[in-house]
């Protein structure tokens, strides 16, 4: 006997389920207060140029130092949380469901369909993600707009293999086989009966997604191809912080810890997800 | 069939495409917006003075006419001029290679490093606390944006103590190998989060079956059975994943490069962008996919090797 | 072994699979161990390799082979005993064999004996894949698990488990996972394989047939315990434990013109049994007292145990056969 099948013995509260999840969830609770409140929270305003207070070290009055322009760390930090946050969730969002929906019928009807959707997703692999992003953006100029265009182009490809590798699998099993022999049309089949089971392989690698996105949202707002000047974003202020980097640590130091806690919390999410999952579905 | 006509088979299945791909890129640069020869000359240039720069590009001929120079150029492993540093891009992308491939090396050397025994001990230990460690270790690091990383450690090692430089390539091997650490060490460290985490379950999975039981009731000694019975199995999924990872790792390098100012293919294509050389974009993204197409079906090579289930079809 | 207790452990519960087991086998017989799926015998067989692994553990008892307590031996020691004196056979030969490994491989793994040149170790392993009856030796020597049919996968891992010479064969439902017609030759190259290496066997199945043809003594187990031990002709023919009687009787028969008897009920959650007998809630002849206290195992005659508070009662209830 397994510990998996010793736990599913009770029917345990979702709460207790995943000490995970539980953290998950309150890091995150935590990054949305300066995604929902950042008036309350940021000290200073954020865009505030002045040029007596260059440069300055951690202290009662800016907790993270300013940079080269005399702007507060803490607050562009602090409000920079909501363009991030929103960014890694819109970015997955709609490959998700793209990329899914893409998957799940080519999974279900085969052949010229499947094909197709192969064919593209071959195109699609031969390039590493990044890659393909920039190049989007470098076509279609720098800017948050642009780069969520890129991030959407590239991104189904993970949802659409996933879905489908599962939906193959499914689709030869008895129940769906009992479905159509009852005579349940395809849209029923597909949408009440496969699709919730092979959701969830989706949803645990959207976790880990929403995370990827953020990374390369803030990876293109360094190099200079993502979010434009003066929007606060954690990627982007630490490119600030880099020419820097020997006199004021602190610019680089602390909206990557930002980032770290709150990429760390939806990857926990993520990560009990899969527990709960694993243990109550196969 | 034998391995040689699975690899056949699957170079010829690339081809097509390699072809689309190709056209991809090809109109891909074509859409940026801007005349390339205007961009070139800058604003004092006159009408004939871009007039004859786009002649001289090739731009006045039609679409497919351009294409076709393209792709004969191509074959003959040519790929234009870079409009930024006046030497042929081949000759560029070769020096850069270099850089780029040295620094993929090092980053798998130390991912496996890493991950192997971090990854063997995790699962061994399930839910023990060397397993909770490493895996909150391997969750925190996956959750680190590498260029961030990267300049945390340059802060740590090369600005207060001068243990690695802050960038830069370095003139000798001795000093390529010193600059190189650095760089390698951050881009290793999500990839071998990945690996640890894939081993780790592998492990976990293994230890579940019943021929580790079945080698354990024969008396095998504990050696051969961690080594032919556990490590062989994990093999067949760690190795796959490893193969997926240097694609990833390529296109990593494009930040790791420019955050340590090392001369590599991925530090080009970033000021290629902003210098509008379009075509070294160009090649770079077609050498890229190449390179990706490679490894794929390297990856496929090496999973039906190891796993006698689908080997034999 | 004597009172043998092995537990599994989780967040909330202990699951207690073998509770305070005791019978002895002697050599040369063939012990079958029969019961319902999850009564806890291969728990038991495993008990005795101690290959019970998180989250279980042996938790009490001993297991006395040969003279020595398994149970208080060191790993390493213990290792010694496994393969070269007790060797044993699983349930499903697909997950048993190692995929990546080819049968011959897993064969010579098993050699004990390090002197022995690598041809050497090739022809004793085909010598053995002879005796299971695998044609076509040396071929098979290099082919994977995946390429035999399921009744030669059952053959060459009892080949890999002769090959370190046991003295003791545990036997993990072997019949159970294959075909009938396949049911037969192993039971019958098992017979065979005990006659000519003198090993004796334990069985565990939960098919009666299986045990007609194989044991000498049998003991039946619910819920962990020991319920009834009898020589398999007493057994079959006088059952004195409701349990035995009601797995007679369940049995359907074109030659018996009775009624078909199945047990009613279900197994009890082995994290949390009562006090009394554990058989108790299906039981035809319960009492009050069956469920205050739990009965101990008590000897009708001579090798013939049952633990019921009723014994005398079912004195003249009809087995299987008729003696």
């Amino acid at each position: 006997m397994s510990r998996e099948e010793l736990n599913s013995r009770k029917e345990i509260p979702i709460f207790k389920r995943s000490i995970n999840l539980n953290i998950g969830i309150l890091l995150v609770l935590i990054i949305m207060l300066p995604v929902i409140f950042p008036h309350f929270i940021a000290t200073h305003n954020p865009t505030a140029v002045s040029f007596q207070d260059m440069l300055k070290a951690p202290s009662g009055e800016h907790f993270f130092g300013t940079d080269n322009y005399g702007r507060d760390i803490f607050s562009r930090v602090i409000w920079a949380t909501r363009i991030d946050m929103t960014i890694g969730v819109l970015a997955t969002i709609v490959p998700f469901i793209v990329g899914s929906l893409l998957g799940l019928l080519a999974g279900y009807y085969g052949k010229w369909v499947d094909n197709i959707l192969m064919r593209i997703l071959d195109i699609f692999m031969a390039f590493p993600f990044i890659v393909l992003v920039i190049a989007i953006v470098a076509i279609l100029g720098p800017g948050i707009k642009n780069l969520y265009i890129a991030i959407w182009v590239v991104g189904w490809k993970y949802y659409a293999r996933l879905v489908r590798s599962e939906v193959l699998v499914i689709k030869n099993s008895e129940f769906i086989q009992a479905a159509k022999v009852l005579g349940y049309t395809d849209a029923r089949i597909l949408f009440r009966h496969i699709l919730p089971n092979v959701l969830s392989s989706s949803i645990v690698f959207a976790a880990s997604d929403v995370v990827m996105c953020m990374i390369t949202a803030a990876s293109l707002s360094f190099l200079g191809l993502g979010v434009q000047p003066p929007t606060p974003e954690w990627g982007a202020i630490i490119a600030e912080g880099k020419a820097f980097i020997s006199s004021a640590w602190w610019i680089t130091v602390f909206p990557g810890m930002f980032f770290v806690i709150a990429g760390t919390g939806v990857s926990l999410i993520g990560d009990g997800l899969s527990d709960i999952l694993r243990t109550k579905g196969r | 069939m034998s391995m040689l006509n699975y690899l056949l088979k699957r170079i010829i299945q690339i081809i097509p495409v390699l072809i689309i791909v190709s056209i991809l890129i090809f109109f891909m640069i074509r859409l940026i917006p801007g005349d390339p020869a205007l961009i070139r000359l800058g604003d004092k240039a006159t009408p004939q003075m871009v007039e004859n720069l786009r002649r001289e590009m090739g731009l006045d001929k039609p679409i497919i006419v351009q294409y076709v120079i393209f792709m004969k150029n191509l074959l003959k492993l040519d790929l234009g001029d870079s409009l930024h540093y006046h030497v042929p891009i081949v000759d560029l992308l070769k020096k850069r290679m270099v850089v780029t491939l040295f620094l993929t090396a090092v980053t798998f050397i130390f991912s496996v490093v890493i991950s192997f025994p971090l990854g063997f001990l995790s699962g061994i230990k399930e839910n023990k606390i060397q397993d909770q460690i490493v895996r909150t270790a391997a969750l925190i690091a996956l959750s680190m944006p590498q260029f961030w990383v990267g300049l945390i450690l340059m802060i740590l090692f090369a600005v207060s103590i001068n243990l690695f430089p802050v960038g830069g390539w370095g003139e000798t091997w001795a000093q390529h190998l010193r600059a190189i650490i650095l760089p390698a060490f951050t881009q290793s460290l999500m990839t071998a989060a990945l690996l640890t985490r894939n081993l780790r379950n592998s492990v976990v999975d293994i230890l579940k079956m019943d021929y580790v039981n079945f080698a354990r009731s024969k008396g095998l000694d504990n050696k051969i059975v961690k080594s032919r019975y556990i490590i062989k199995n994990a093999m067949i999924f760690y190795i796959t994943l490893i193969s997926m990872r240097v694609a990833y790792m390529l296109g990593g390098s494009i930040i790791i490069e420019t955050v340590f100012s090392l001369p590599g293919v991925g530090s080009l294509m970033i000021s290629s962008i902003y210098t509008r050389d379009y075509a070294v974009i160009q090649g770079i993204v077609l050498i890229f996919a190449l390179l990706v197409m490679s490894i794929n079906i390297l990856t496929d090579l090496a999973y039906t090797y190891l796993d006698p289930r689908v080997r034999l079809e | 072994m004597d009172n043998l207790e092995t537990n599994f452990y989780c967040k909330n519960e202990t699951v207690k699979v073998v509770r305070k087991v005791s019978f002895d086998v002697h050599e040369k017989e063939t012990f079958g161990l029969i019961g319902e799926s999850g009564c806890g015998k291969s728990a038991t067989l495993l008990s005795i390799l101690r290959l019970i692994k998180d989250p279980g553990r042996v938790a009490g008892g001993s297991v006395v082979y040969k003279g020595i307590n398994l149970l208080e031996l060191s790993e390493k020691e213990m290792n010694k005993y496994r393969g070269s004196e007790i060797g044993m056979i699983f349930q499903e030969p697909m997950t048993a064999l190692n995929p990546v490994l080819t049968i011959g491989e897993q064969i010579c793994d098993a050699f004990k004996d390090e002197k022995l040149t690598k041809s050497e170790k090739e022809e004793k392993a085909i010598n053995l894949l002879k005796i299971v009856g695998i044609p076509s030796e040396k071929q098979r020597l290099s082919e994977y698990p995946h390429q035999f049919s399921g009744g030669m996968r059952q053959r060459a891992m009892i080949a890999s488990v002769l090959a370190s010479e046991p003295k003791m064969l545990l036997a993990d439902e072997p019949t159970t996972a294959l075909d009938v017609t396949i049911q037969d030759q192993i039971i019958k190259l098992i017979n065979n394989l005990k006659k000519k290496f003198n090993m004796s066997v334990i069985l565990v199945t939960h098919d009666l047939g299986v045990v007609a043809e194989m044991c000498d003594r049998v003991a039946v187990m619910y819920a962990g315990k020991i319920m009834e031990i009898a020589d398999v002709l007493t057994l079959f023919g006088e059952p004195r434990h409701p349990y035995t009687i009601g797995l007679s009787q369940s049995i359907p028969r074109k030659i018996r013109s009775g009624k078909l008897h199945p047990i009613e009920g279900s197994l009890p959650d082995l994290a949390n049994m009562p006090e009394g007998c554990p058989f108790e809630p299906r039981c035809r002849y319960k009492e009050k007292i069956c469920k205050e206290e739990l009965p101990e195992l008590i000897e009708i005659k001579k090798g013939h145990f049952s633990r019921c508070h009723f014994i005398e009662k079912l004195k003249n209830e009809k087995g299987i056969i008729e003696l």
